[in-house]
């Protein structure tokens, strides 16, 4: 059986941004970019080749790239700098955090390989604390996307928006299921189902996980109201008190430890507003590990199949 | 000559706001102000050209001035209320509650001539090659100048910076290095030293000038030289030797006056060794 979302091809959400990189270049002259010796893994390189006095190559020195792109606003520039989301930020957190987020530079951090489905690299390379490493910053913006459709019109959203922003993506192919045609609105999570049982708020590569678990929660009779939280910061507080009012249960899904990520911000204000039973499908105080991306999204619990355990957990104890 | 003796008086004067600010808070880095309070009056006052009461962000036009060694913020504000960028008055503010004068220089409170935030050291020169690649971006001929301490260039990202200047042949850049031989802990040869400064600096392929960072005379011909050399492929670096606490004998040559207030009483006798040439604020 059909289900209400659909996908012809799988592609990488990377990919996305790398197209939605080039347009920038063709639409907006003021976009530069920079790309610490991964411009092929970033999908750069179209960007490089027809816009190379734009393109500045950085090296292996993330600290200087994220410092020249805030002395590159000066002069009303507007700077793409990527790299593997570890090395966007925790590798550079204090440049982030003086040179960017208190300067308020309109820097767009662009991270991709992010969290475990970087894969056969491992730990090292696999950050999963990036997303509350950025959301506690003043002034930044943090958004993670949830197909390769999504990170392309994100990436053409943020170029319009003025300030510090970080924009998460991977590296793995995912179903490409969103609308390419839908304008990306910062700050407004997108209902991709309605239902009173249950409110399930993922983000990134979880989105698709969670599709599939309201598929099969449809089937045993619950009906879930899922949000697709691309935007962690600014978090839209309004959509989701208004469905938590409705649901009385969260869950919460990500790629990201639980510590900082999506539940946490959830969290933060659901026990504010409105406490209720919540449980995560996260990753909880580990490390990552070498392996497939599915072997490690499996061994980590974040497939479809633990976000329907999370839900029948979260409804248990609402009654 | 007479230009020369009219930045010294000015020279002097902010010394003595420099000395005032610190001591009515009795908090901030007099040491390094000091000696860096040449340079800033010769750059200001002589050599950049510059819109003190139109300041905007993009300084389209004109010439920039990072201070990535942050801490020496009191001698950066006075310099710039001195030139017309805000009210001098508002000196006394400096590191209170509510100022824009904060302990570090920041953009969060809008004070006109600060670009950015500095005060965590090592980035200033990675903001300054930022900012002239985008001079270069948008055909804009000026300078962009960029103050380090040499304390400071014990970070690594100082050499990120320096490696990728070259390598971009940003020639429209001009670093200083503050080599006072002196940082917190005690001087840099026995902290970490840095031997062979110059020699570093040209291996990594950047033009290198020398000068007495406290003379202004030699400052202003030594900035013009590195003028003649730029747009040649190559950033310029000027190593200028300075005296940390210089103008007051006894913070001259010594660590000690890096972070430290000066008393009431050290402060009344660092005045008389400084006439008021401006008008205190």
């Amino acid at each position: 059986m059909m289900g209400k979302y659909t996908f012809t091809e799988k592609k990488d959400t990377r990919s996305g941004f790398g197209a939605g990189l080039y347009e920038l270049g063709k639409t907006n002259k003021n976009v530069v970019a920079l790309c610490a010796d991964l411009t092929g893994s970033l999908k750069m390189n179209d960007f490089q080749k027809d816009f190379p006095d734009r393109f500045f190559q950085a090296g292996i020195a993330e600290a200087n790239m994220i410092g020249t792109a805030a002395g590159l606003t000066i002069g009303g520039k507007i700077p793409f700098a990527g790299t593997f989301a570890g090395f966007a930020t925790g590798r550079v957190y204090d440049q982030i955090r003086q040179s960017v987020a208190y300067s308020n530079k309109n820097v767009k951090i662009c991270a991709s390989h992010a969290g475990l489905t970087l894969g056969e690299d491992g730990a090292t390379h696999q950050i999963l604390e990036d997303i509350g490493l950025m959301k506690m910053l003043p002034n930044m913006t943090v958004i993670c996307t949830c197909d390769y459709n999504q990170t392309k019109t994100a990436t053409i959203a943020v170029a319009e928006h003025e300030g510090p922003v970080y924009l998460r993506f991977g590296r793995p192919a995912v179903p490409n299921f969103t609308d390419p045609g839908q304008k990306f609105e910062i700050g407004k999570a997108q209902q991709l189902y309605e239902g009173a049982d249950v409110t399930i708020l993922a983000t990134g590569h979880l989105v698709w996980e969670a599709v599939e678990a309201c598929e099969a929660l449809i089937k045993i009779g619950i009906n879930a109201d899922l949000f697709n939280i691309h935007t962690i910061k600014p978090f839209d507080v309004d959509a989701v008190l208004r469905s938590v009012k409705k649901t009385g249960a969260v869950v919460t899904a990500e790629e990201h430890m639980i510590n900082g990520g999506l539940f946490d911000i959830t969290a933060q204000h659901v026990a504010l507003n409105r406490p209720v039973p919540m449980e995560a499908v996260a990753v909880f105080d580990k490390f990552g590990e070498s392996g497939t991306p599915d072997e490690l999204m499996k061994k980590y619990g974040l497939k479809t199949v633990n976000i329907i355990n999370a839900v029948e957990k979260v409804l248990k104890r609402k009654q | 000559m007479e230009n020369t003796k009219n930045l010294e008086a000015i020279a002097i004067q902010v010394r003595r706001d420099l000395l005032r600010m610190i001591h009515a808070k009795n908090s901030g880095h007099p040491g390094g102000s000091l000696g860096i309070t040449d340079l800033l009056v010769t750059l200001y006052f002589d050599i950049m050209v510059h819109d003190p009461e139109n300041f905007d962000m993009d300084g389209t036009g004109q010439d920039l001035f990072f201070l990535s060694n942050g801490h020496c913020s009191a001698a950066w504000y006075s310099v710039l209320a001195r030139s017309g960028y805000f009210p001098v008055e508002e000196l006394a503010t400096f590191r209170a509650i509510d100022s824009r004068l904060q302990g570090h220089p920041t953009t969060a409170e809008h004070l006109p001539g600060i670009r950015i935030a500095s005060g965590s050291l090592g980035q200033g020169l990675s903001v300054a090659c930022g900012a002239a690649l985008a001079k270069k971006l948008n055909d804009d001929s000026r300078f962009v100048y960029c103050l380090c301490g040499d304390g400071e260039i014990e970070e690594g990202q100082i050499w990120e910076a320096a490696q990728f200047a070259q390598a971009r042949k940003i020639d429209n850049l001009i670093a200083f290095i503050d080599h006072n031989g002196q940082q917190i802990d005690g001087t840099i040869k026995d902290v970490l030293n840095l031997n062979h400064l110059k020699q570093k600096w040209e291996a990594f392929n950047w033009e290198v000038l020398e000068c007495n960072g406290n003379d202004i005379k030699e400052l202003i011909e030594t900035i013009r030289s590195a003028h003649d050399k730029s747009g040649k492929g190559k950033p310029i670096v000027i190593i200028m030797k300075t005296e940390m606490g210089k103008g007051v004998d006894f913070m001259m040559g010594s660590h000690k006056w890096h972070g430290i207030a000066p008393n009431d009483e050290q402060l009344e006798k660092a005045l008389s060794q400084l006439e008021e040439t401006l008008g205190d604020y």
